[in-house]
């Protein structure tokens, strides 16, 4: 039973990691800026496109392959400085404190803008690089062969969640961000500059999510409409957990790669249903999510 | 408002004309108009200040009940499918709406977005039933038992569609007069108070979403006629988003703005597509920031603004 079953936890949970480093952003951005920002995805796109861009110059310039590794790093960290601080400063900030309806429509213009620039800048073809998978190889357990990639990914996802935890609880940034969440009149008055935390936890959302993107291109490849499928993935996600919720994102991430792995195996024509079912059915029972407190405050 | 009803008998005699003066843009005017249907239904939730991002499901649903009908029953008259699935929509509607109706803000938008990506998931998997991807065909329906080619059904239509047009907007316009309207309005404003007003937010709701689905579904069955083909992309979220775009792009303080909305955007798109394919939605981001920002009114509020100062709603005025 448990031969047959390893392999499914293992292409769950490295599903799980993918879905979770997107889904962590987007909770995080909401929590801190109370904004549910629909471009998400693109930046999880673009990350993709910057990686494999990165990953397929590596090759052709005859550099050594092992590079593509901090190539997968760098491009996130290359989206995130570049775009984070641009975006907020110039819309996001604008919309805070506005209707609900306003801040959806203000992230729905910048989600539009964005897909057509990246089908401007990297055309309409799927690129598909995968390097660094192929690099790892794959280590065999009990005659079934596990890519090696993937608990790599396992690994990351870890580490991003207690990266993020101690973040938040252990340092100063992460108890300035808590203060500025709790309180942002308060926390302006004690002199706190909240203008650079929204930055800062903006930009961390966005290096999430393109993080998310750089990680996915070796197993997945990277084409037009990924931004919007990972948007409304993310969503589920992040509304399973409870928004706002970082623990939250990571056991909604497990729970819906599980349902959709389950029914990759069982109900092949259920599998992009699945995370929406559960999403209902959750969303139907506790509102606020599996985690989410009534006043979602948290972080 | 007299200046108003001129204009908007100008510009609905210029639209009666488009058949003989511009050809080509009579299917782009048919389009227009019955997405302008789903962004009326879309403006009276924002009204309510909720945002669907998931209106395109009942525009699907619309459509693909047309198709339905023609496909199993081979009942083919144009009047009796725009009927059926504006009513079974309605049904969809009521019965989605009875859940959803209970949530408010980002849950309610999230919860709309769910149940369309649930519906557009079974759309394209259900190959036997839906067609999956390919989606299915809708052969040219007859108009009350007579048999037309192609082209003379397209003109038919469009004078339908011109003419619901017409019925819906006075209609909208007394509905919005009436007690039940500014009820609507009101969940806006100040829910609690309409509450102790003895009026239960739950019931306008129920209503002003089962409405807003059969408009939904009146337009995706236009589309389903006069396109001839049935996709499950009709009911993608960013289809949704398109549907609140226009909405708020015509404004959403009157019955006209949407539709005004979806007309321009529909000319503008086909003006645009070849100029610059790719970056069709690229201007269409940057339209609706700017009228985010500078014209929150929408293009409608331009029409009121210099004709009557006091009858526009903002979108996302503060709550007080």
């Amino acid at each position: 039973m448990l031969d047959m079953a390893l392999p499914l936890i293992m292409d769950a949970l490295a599903n799980a990691a993918l879905i979770f480093f997107v889904a962590v952003g987007l909770t995080l951005v909401f929590s801190v800026q109370r904004i549910l920002n629909v471009a998400h995805g693109s930046f999880y796109s673009i990350g993709a496109y910057i990686a494999a861009s990165m990953g397929l110059w590596l090759i052709s310039a005859g550099l050594n392959p092992w590079l593509s590794f901090p190539a997968l790093l760098l491009s996130a960290a290359l989206v995130a400085m570049v775009l984070g601080p641009l975006v907020e400063r110039t819309l996001i900030r604008w919309t805070y404190g506005r209707h609900e309806a306003i801040q959806i429509l203000v992230t729905f213009g910048l989600f539009l803008i964005l897909e057509d620039l990246q089908r401007l800048v990297f055309g309409v073809r799927s690129i598909y690089q995968d390097t660094p998978m192929a690099l790892l190889g794959v280590t065999e357990i009990g005659g079934i062969f596990y890519l090696n990639y993937q608990l790599l990914l396992i690994v990351l996802a870890l580490a991003v969640l207690f990266g993020m935890r101690f973040l938040i609880k252990h340092t100063r940034l992460g108890r300035l961000l808590v203060a500025v969440v709790a309180d942002r009149e308060v926390s302006l008055a004690m002199g706190i500059n909240t203008d650079r935390a929204f930055v800062l936890a903006f930009t961390l959302g966005v290096f999430l999510a393109a993080l998310g993107g750089a990680l996915a291109t070796p197993t997945t490849g990277v084409a037009p409409g990924l931004g919007a499928e990972t948007m409304v993935l993310a969503f589920a996600v992040a509304a399973i957990g409870g928004l706002g919720q970082i623990e939250g994102a990571a056991v909604a991430s497990i729970i819906v790669a599980g349902a959709k792995v389950l029914a990759v195996y069982y109900a092949p024509a259920f599998d992009t249903v699945a995370p929406f079912l559960v999403m209902l059915a959750v969303l139907l029972v506790r509102p606020n999510g599996l985690f989410g407190t009534a006043t979602t405050r948290k972080i | 408002m007299k200046i108003i009803y001129a204009l908007f008998a100008a510009a609905f005699a210029a639209l009666a004309i488009v058949p003989f003066a511009a050809p080509w843009l009579q299917f782009v005017l048919t389009i227009a108009i019955a997405k302008g249907f789903a962004a009326v239904g879309v403006a009276l939730l924002l009204r309510a200040g909720l945002i669907s991002i998931g209106h395109a499901m009942f525009y699907a649903a619309g459509a693909y009940t047309a198709a339905f009908i023609v496909l199993w029953s081979g009942i083919s008259d144009l009047f009796v499918l725009l009927i059926a699935s504006t009513l079974v929509t309605a049904a969809i509607g009521a019965l989605v709406g009875a859940y959803l109706v209970r949530y408010r803000a980002i849950f309610f938008a999230m919860l709309n977005l769910a149940v369309s990506m649930v519906f557009f998931a079974l759309l394209s998997k259900l190959y036997g039933i839906t067609g999956g991807t390919d989606g299915l065909r809708v052969p040219v329906p007859t108009v009350l038992g007579t048999t037309l080619t192609k082209a003379g059904f397209d003109i038919v239509l469009f004078y339908v569609a011109l003419a619901l047009m017409a019925i819906i907007a006075g209609l909208g316009v007394q509905f919005l007069k009436s007690p039940l309207g500014h009820a609507v309005g009101a969940i806006h404003t100040n829910e609690v108070r309409l509450e102790y007003l003895g009026v239960s937010a739950w019931s306008v709701l129920l209503i002003a979403y089962t409405i807003s689905a059969a408009l939904a579904g009146l337009g995706g069955a236009i589309a389903a006629v006069s396109i001839g083909h049935v996709l499950p992309e009709y009911a993608y979220w960013t289809e949704s988003g398109h549907l609140v775009l226009t909405a708020v792009l015509g404004g959403i303080g009157g019955v006209a703005g949407p539709f005004i909305g979806s007309i321009f955007l529909e000319i503008v798109h086909t003006v645009a597509v070849g100029v610059a394919h790719n970056a069709w939605n690229l201007i269409m981001g940057a339209t609706l920031l700017l009228v985010i920002f500078f014209l929150p009114q929408g293009l409608y509020g331009l029409v009121t603004k210099s004709a009557d100062k006091t009858s526009s709603a903002k979108l996302g005025e503060n709550k007080s």
